[in-house]
């Protein structure tokens, strides 16, 4: 079973924002919105920058789903986390879960009400019909259902973000670090959204693990 | 001994008062949707092409491209 996955790499991004770009643009994604973001930790601070694209991680272990109290979470078969967006009453408590804040909640009316949430889908829709009006709507384009990987993983100029099954983008990231002596082996985000893969499902373990890495 | 018996049988039936509060795997369908699978649409005329409702060759053609995105082993 393949168990989709994000990896960042940090050597590599240049906060282009081409990620965040063509993840609005794919899913029409509304202003306010942002299922995608290029955080920059240590800016200006020269040698010691870093960027690194953010999103809905896909946990295996996903907090989210563990606190939702009308349980609107599930999980594909491969391994995306999805929502309900019928059964989300926005009450926030995925987004205070969330460790890479993914969950975003759009301003659906006077007073700071907030709408229902709103995450990344790693381009693989929601619960209605596959390329459905409806499921564009809510969620955005089914490009898994088309055989594609999503946007912003298949848009990024310095393929710093790589989207997949997590072994095979692991190796990628595992040659890469082998190639370039060792730098940036700590992938960011790998301990706590891959975890361990599930007992009997095999594939290979991460690259590294990233203890207290920010 | 009869009142330990009877505490015991109290201790043991409690756990059965506990009233189910999560979404249950057979209420699945009713309550949170079941999503439909990748592999069982039909592949687009100009896009990646896949047997509908194979899933390992949806698979195959998916990890074609995931490792499309490793530069490195285009050229070899």
């Amino acid at each position: 079973m393949a168990r989709m996955k994000f990896l960042c790499d940090a050597e590599r991004c240049i906060e282009c924002n081409g990620c965040v770009t063509a993840c609005k643009n794919e899913n029409e994604v509304p202003w306010g919105v942002n299922r995608r973001r290029v955080v920059t930790i240590n800016d200006g601070v020269v040698g010691a920058e870093k960027s690194i694209s953010v999103a809905c991680m896909h946990c295996s272990d996903a907090p989210c789903m563990a606190v939702c109290p009308v349980d609107c979470f599930y999980r594909t078969a491969d391994g995306v986390v999805l929502h309900d967006k019928d059964l989300c009453i926005g009450c926030g408590y995925c987004f205070y879960a969330c460790p890479f804040g993914a969950p975003q909640f759009p301003q659906a009316g006077a007073f700071g009400l907030r709408g229902k949430m709103d995450k990344c889908t790693f381009c693989a829709g929601g619960p209605e019909a596959d390329r459905s009006e409806a499921e564009f709507k809510k969620y955005g384009r089914n490009r898994l259902s088309e055989g594609k990987l999503p946007a912003c993983a298949e848009m990024c100029s310095t393929k710093a973000l790589l989207g997949g099954d997590g072994d095979v983008i692991s190796d990628i990231y595992r040659e890469r670090v082998g190639r370039r002596g060792n730098k940036g082996a700590e992938a960011w985000g790998w301990g706590s959204a891959y975890g361990q893969p599930p007992k009997g499902a095999g594939g290979a373990a991460p690259a590294a693990p990233a203890p207290g890495k920010s | 001994m009869k009142r330990l018996l009877l505490a015991a049988a109290l201790i043991a039936l409690g756990g059965c008062m506990e009233v189910e509060q999560t979404v249950s795997e057979k209420q699945i369908g009713q309550t949170v949707k079941r999503d439909t699978m990748p592999w069982n649409n039909e592949p687009l005329p100009n896009g990646p092409k896949w047997t509908k409702g194979d899933r390992n060759s949806w698979e195959e053609q998916i990890k074609t491209r995931q490792l499309a995105q490793n530069e490195r082993s285009r050229g070899r």
